[in-house]
């Protein structure tokens, strides 16, 4: 989103009057390399730790079991689902916070990202008093026969509370990047509002709004604290890949590293995904 | 937005800091102020807290630093080398992963028992009144996951009782069962006699007359890695005697 990549003005001028030669890597002073490194390494080196604990030759059977083909494909389409609601809800959201002004926008905005900085959690427990039968709005829906608990949507909701801030912010980002000039000219040609939005500015910020809905489907096939305080535990229904790691790590430690494998497999794809998209862009 | 983003990173990385400041608690004058690590099975959070006082106020200078969780956690952490001198399990499966590993010093001593019962909201909105009402698809209904201790003495009960259990979550561990009932997100769920004893009016109680033939047994033991092996003794020797019963016994646990 910030223009980490972009050439700076150089600075070789100043260099050679020094009598020095242009270093390659810039003006970065070389201690910061030992933090970095070590900061690296706090990442990398668990998820090598984990693959050392594969037992690859049950790989294929354990990921094959029924419980977990029952849990990645559950994961695969909530978060698929709330993919889909984050970009219908998530969109709108972008476009307000980043071309309009009203007053508390500031803390509108503060209060919409809040799911990024909570404990999921807390996300969980908000959703119950929210959606739970005795909740603010569940009592009402439970007149009307819908019944949000225990089942698929709750986990689809659950995502999609800690899914959404991460598709607003990066379509935010890419709004404000592409600034208002080719929407202000599409107005003073006649475009009504509407046509501006869909012809001019939805295309404009097309990639943002990709590595956005993939962050967010990333994020909601990770859900594991709301999911588990909000929509409980069952095959099938709302037991989604991480729950059946946390649960398979009871009984079968080989059953829960190897689903791990297949997450960390799924989130190594969605950083090439999102990486690649930045590049062109 | 870089703003909170770099606020909401510092205070990521400082939560886990604050956290650890407990672990550093120890006090590594171990010969004038000791500390006796009892790792718990998590129904035994309430007698175990009170035995702690007990055993503190009796022992001068030492301190009791309690950790609670699900049997198989806490097997797991002292697998890893977690540094814990005592060990009380919710079931023997757990403790006997523990004594097959070496991991305990001596044999283990069973100290209670504990048995299922089914919990309501208080106001009983499923009109739950035996367990073939767990049967029944209509009602939200919670109980243990199989792979946990309280979740398969569950399917154990079931089995006696000749009903097919219809649940509508199978949670990690027994509080979280005890949570959906007494927040009315759930009609009915099978907990330990010992919980809903601790949760008083937030529940209603129905008993199952094959819940006897469904016993969990708690035992407890010294570990063999135990940095106090002579205080733990003491432990185990407080929680099997007379004052460690009468305890467990007041909030519900049965003998073993």
């Amino acid at each position: 989103m910030s223009p980490v990549g972009a050439p700076r003005a150089p600075e070789v001028p100043a260099a050679r009057r020094a009598g020095r030669a242009p270093r390659t890597t810039g003006d970065l002073p070389r201690w910061v390399w030992l933090p970095a490194a070590l900061g690296a390494a706090l990442v990398v080196l668990p998820v090598v730790a984990l693959l050392t604990r594969v037992d690859w030759s049950d790989l294929p059977a354990l990921l094959m079991s029924e419980s977990s083909r029952a849990a990645l494909s559950l994961s695969l389409r909530t978060a698929a689902a709330s993919t889909v609601l984050c970009v219908l809800l998530g969109v709108p959201m972008a476009f307000v916070l980043a071309r309009s002004r009203f007053p508390g926008q500031a803390l509108l905005r503060a209060l919409v990202l809040l799911p990024l900085v909570l404990p999921p959690v807390v996300g969980g427990i908000a959703l119950l008093a929210t959606f739970g039968r005795r909740g603010l709005l569940g009592s009402s829906l439970e007149v009307l026969g819908v019944q949000v608990a225990f089942s698929t949507t709750a986990v689809v909701l659950a995502q999609t509370f800690v899914a959404l801030p991460f598709l607003v912010i990066s379509l935010e980002g890419s709004l404000r990047t592409a600034g208002h000039r080719y929407e202000t000219v599409a107005a003073t040609l006649g475009a009504r509002p509407s046509t501006v939005l869909r012809r001019v500015s939805l295309p404009l910020v097309l990639p943002g709004l990709a590595s956005g809905a993939v962050l967010a489907f990333a994020r909601a096939l990770g859900e594991f604290g709301a999911t588990i305080t909000f929509a409980g535990s069952l095959q099938g229904v709302t037991r989604t890949l991480p729950l059946e790691i946390y649960l398979q790590r009871e009984t079968d430690p080989d059953a829960a590293v190897a689903l791990s494998l297949l997450l960390v497999v799924v989130a190594v794809l969605v950083i090439v995904l999102v990486r690649g998209r930045e590049g062109r862009s | 937005m870089k703003r909170l983003a770099t606020v909401a990173a510092a205070a990521a990385l400082l939560l886990p800091l604050a956290a650890c400041g407990n672990d550093d608690a120890v006090d590594p004058r171990a010969d004038v102020d000791s500390t006796l690590v009892v790792y718990a099975a998590a129904s035994l959070k309430g007698t175990f807290t009170e035995l702690a006082k007990e055993f503190e106020a009796t022992n001068d200078g030492v301190t009791v630093q309690l950790s609670f969780g699900g049997s198989s956690d806490l097997v797991s952490q002292i697998s890893e080398g977690a540094p814990a001198d005592v060990f009380a399990s919710a079931d023997e499966k757990n403790m006997d992963t523990l004594v097959g590993d070496d991991l305990v010093s001596g044999d283990p001593e069973d100290f209670a028992s504990n048995t299922l019962v089914i919990v309501t909201p208080p106001d009983n909105p499923g009109d739950v009144t035996s367990l073939d009402d767990l049967a029944d698809p209509d009602l939200d209904v919670v109980v243990c996951a199989p792979q946990v201790p309280c979740g398969s003495a569950a399917q154990k009960l079931a089995t006696a009782a000749g009903v097919t259990l219809a649940p509508d979550s199978e949670e990690q561990s027994v509080t979280d069962v005890l949570t959906k009932v007494t927040s009315g997100e759930a009609d009915a769920g099978l907990v330990y006699v010992t919980d809903a004893k601790g949760a008083g009016d937030d529940v209603r109680t129905v008993e199952v007359p094959q819940a006897s033939e469904v016993v969990n047994t708690y035992p407890i033991a010294v570990l063999a890695d135990a940095k106090q092996p002579g205080l733990a003794r003491d432990w185990v020797e407080l929680v099997t005697g007379a004052q460690g019963q009468k305890v467990l016994r007041a909030a519900g646990f049965a003998r073993p």
